[in-house]
């Protein structure tokens, strides 16, 4: 008995229940009392009571079966030695389960008479579409046998038990059915359980990043001391000497930190004013079919995939300012064309619609009373806007900027192909810098083994940033709130 | 049903064997206002009186908000709005191309509906005005102008004590005079309220109201209201609208014990609106 089987049939006894729920909340007598809830309730609360928790223990037991055949397999496989052949026991685990999946899809007869040497078995497997790799053994075979065996075994007692529960769950709901049963409640606490379940897994999320994110940084750290990684002036990871004797490489993170800290900053001296004196623009002056047009333009920038503003830096900016600074000083390009100008603005370009959709919607927030208090007074629209409209914005603008300011930290691929990989510490805008995402991207681009330095500080590097991202939105909202304290 | 109690009618007696022939601050003459393609107004023609308390009164929708607003081009600010005829302050025409919206709106100041305090502290409030028209030429004068406005406004006595905390933190009938403060402060000769009092308790009415009779000493007051009572109790002069048309304008007192037109009568007791 199949799982998706067995789960169609769950389904089926819940739909079942719903509409004998429903009848028999329709027929039931009410005995002059007004029935608590409406039919369409008590049959949801029967197909809920039904499909939920069999549902739920199918899911369980499927997770619980995998484990319990993968456990069973490494007991059966030969211990390991020096001389096995194949490099991980996870590599020989995989194959066994590919073996397994595909002796499934072979006929009875094929079944009956099975070649006893994986040499034989193969050309037969792939035949019927499961590709396995050369180096499968003989002695696999009986294991992935016996894991198929086992498979079938648990799914069926895992389906038996599932249907029972459906069935039991829609008796235990049809007998709850009365004329002041409270189904509707009961439906209710479920969407809301449902609705806890669904934000749960976000933050569960978040917490599982951050907990891989350390663990591995904490392995970095016991061959890199944290004062070294984190003062270190000096970038050079070595990855042509991985592992050679006597070559440990410097991973210092000041160089990476200052070149993000300065394109990001660069990328908001660019968008910031930009940004803010179109929002400005927008809900202050301009026509109401000005603004259906230019809102939307505007916020095509932000629909632009950011690959694509990277190579709009490589190939259009960066050219056309070292082309220019030529010209400018008579051949001497002294803008690279991979720079923290070209960098910076591109990104700002890209952080426009950021900043003017987010400062706009603020603005328009205002209410137009305060306005026309000021109007009232004989003041102009700009003064208007400077000392009434933009002071009530404030805390929601400069949450925005922050909020901004943290995504252009964060920004990968306009950095990868616009501001160079070399590590720099320096202070002029026209040479190459390289951040903390690029040399990301760097350490883990390539084929690797997550167990050198060399890979493992991209992990460092990664909560570091986040980190950093995390303290400028907890101060964004430090600022939003303290304002608010004071103007609402 | 005569609105008005034995104490208004004997200070409106007063007030009519005490006054002088006002000179006439502002005039409208067949002023027309759209939105649009709605028409709010009329030919609306209505002489304001100078340092009296003109109400306009009438029900709802029926342009006298809009005619309030014309008064100080505030219906500027509104999409799609025009303006015919002509109005006048101090015989010249506030129309005019040539004139400086901005400077009119420092003459003629407004106090709305609803208190709209800025996010500022109290100081701030009172001093947005003269700081922007440059009327303060120290910082010791314009606490002058702060401190003068507020208590024109009775509220110094109430908030001397925390002149830099928020004006937001005030109660609704605090806030309204801190907007009449801020008005005064820029030393208008006309003052325009709409509805000062419809957000406000009883108590805080009464505080308005009595600082609307004592400001008419020194301004021109034009107020809407839809209080029979209130129009009674603070004007001198009221306008009765209806379906963006000026239906009867005349003496308070003579408004509410013998108007001439039937339809001011039916809407003074009560009978519709």
């Amino acid at each position: 008995m199949s799982t998706s089987l067995v789960f169609l049939i769950v389904v089926a006894i819940g739909v079942v229940g719903y509409f004998l729920g429903r009848q028999r909340a329709l027929t039931k007598d009410t005995g002059g009392l007004k029935p608590h809830s409406l039919p369409h309730y008590h049959g949801w609360w029967v197909f809920l009571a039904s499909a939920l928790p069999a549902v739920l223990f199918l899911a369980v037991w499927a997770a619980a079966t995998s484990v319990y055949l993968e456990r069973t397999a490494i007991s059966e496989l030969p211990a390991r030695t020096a001389d096995t052949v194949i490099a991980s026991q996870s590599l020989e685990l995989g194959m066994v389960s590919g073996i397994a999946r595909g002796l499934n899809k072979l006929s009875n007869e094929e079944k009956a008479n099975l070649p006893q040497t994986f040499v034989e078995l193969r050309p037969l497997l792939s035949a019927k579409g499961v590709a396995l790799a050369q180096d499968g053994q003989d002695y696999m075979i009986p294991i992935a046998l016996e894991w198929n065996k086992n498979s079938i075994w648990a799914n069926n007692i895992g389906g038996i038990v599932a249907i029972i529960l459906a069935v039991a769950g829609a008796i235990f709901g049809l007998s709850g059915v009365h004329v002041r049963a409270r189904a509707r409640n009961n439906v209710e606490r479920v969407i809301l359980a449902a609705l806890v379940a669904a934000s749960t897994i976000a933050i569960l999320t978040t917490v599982g990043i951050i907990l891989s994110m350390l663990f591995q940084t904490l392995t970095f750290f016991q061959s890199v001391s944290p004062s070294t990684f984190f003062f270190g002036t000096v970038w050079d990871p070595r990855f042509a000497a991985a592992g050679a004797e006597g070559s440990q490489g410097q991973f210092g993170l000041i160089p990476l930190l200052a070149g993000t800290i300065y394109i990001a900053f660069v990328a908001m001296l660019f968008a910031v004013p930009v940004g803010l004196f179109s929002a400005i623009y927008m809900a202050e002056y301009a026509s109401p079919k000005v603004r259906s047009v230019v809102k939307p333009l505007l916020e095509v920038l932000a629909g632009i995939p950011t690959i694509v503003y990277g190579f709009f830096a490589l190939v259009t900016v960066g050219p056309f300012l070292r082309d220019l600074s030529a010209a400018l000083s008579g051949g001497y390009a002294f803008i690279q064309a991979q720079s923290v100008l070209t960098a910076g603005i591109v990104m700002g370009v890209m952080l426009i619609p950021f900043v003017s959709s987010l400062s706009d919607d603020i603005i328009t927030a205002v209410p137009r009373s305060l306005r026309d208090g000021s109007l009232g007074l004989g003041s102009t629209r700009s003064e208007t806007i400077r000392r009434v409209v933009l002071p009530a914005a404030l805390p929601g603008i400069v949450g925005a900027l922050l909020l901004t300011a943290s995504r252009a930290i964060g920004e990968t691929m306009i950095v990868v192909l616009a501001a160079g990989v070399a590590a720099n510490i320096n202070i002029n805008p026209f040479d190459a810098m390289t951040t903390i995402t690029v040399k990301i991207v760097n350490q883990l681009t390539g084929d690797l083994e997550f167990n050198s330095p060399q890979t493992l500080v991209a992990f460092a590097l990664g909560l570091t940033l986040f980190f950093i991202t995390l303290a400028m939105n907890i101060f964004a909202l430090y600022i939003v709130r303290k304002y608010r304290e004071q103007y609402e | 049903m005569n609105l008005m109690t034995e104490r208004n009618l004997e200070k409106a007696v007063n007030d009519k064997m005490n006054a002088q022939p006002n000179a006439i601050k502002m005039q409208g003459k067949d002023v027309t206002v759209h939105y649009g393609e709605k028409q709010a107004l009329f030919g609306v023609s209505l002489d304001v009186p100078e340092k009296m308390v003109t109400a306009l009164i009438g029900p709802s929708g029926c342009g006298k908000s809009t005619f309030l607003r014309s008064l100080n081009r505030m219906n500027d600010t509104i999409e799609g709005c025009k303006i015919g005829g002509k109005i006048t302050l101090d015989d010249e025409d506030i129309y005019n191309p040539k004139i400086d919206v901005v400077e009119l709106r420092a003459r003629v100041g407004m106090v709305f509906q609803k208190p709209n305090p800025f996010p500022k502290s109290i100081f701030e409030n009172v001093a947005y005005g003269p700081r922007i028209h440059g009327l303060a030429k120290n910082r010791q004068q314009l606490e002058e102008i702060v401190e003068k406005s507020l208590r024109r406004a009775s509220l110094f006595e109430e908030v001397k004590d925390r002149l830099h905390e928020a004006g937001t933190g005030l109660s609704g009938g605090q806030q309204q005079r801190l907007c009449i403060a801020r008005a005064i402060a820029v030393s208008p000769e006309v003052i325009l309220m709409d509805e000062p009092c419809s957000a406000l308790d009883p108590i805080a009415t009464a505080k308005v109201e009595e600082l609307i009779d004592e400001l008419r000493q020194n301004y021109t007051i034009v107020i809407v209201t839809h209080s029979m009572q209130q129009a009674a109790r603070v004007s001198q002069r009221t306008a009765m609208f209806h379906l963006g048309n000026l239906v009867e304008v005349g003496d308070t007192e003579m408004m509410f014990t013998n108007p001439t037109e039937k339809r001011t009568q039916d809407y003074i007791t009560g009978r519709f609106g």
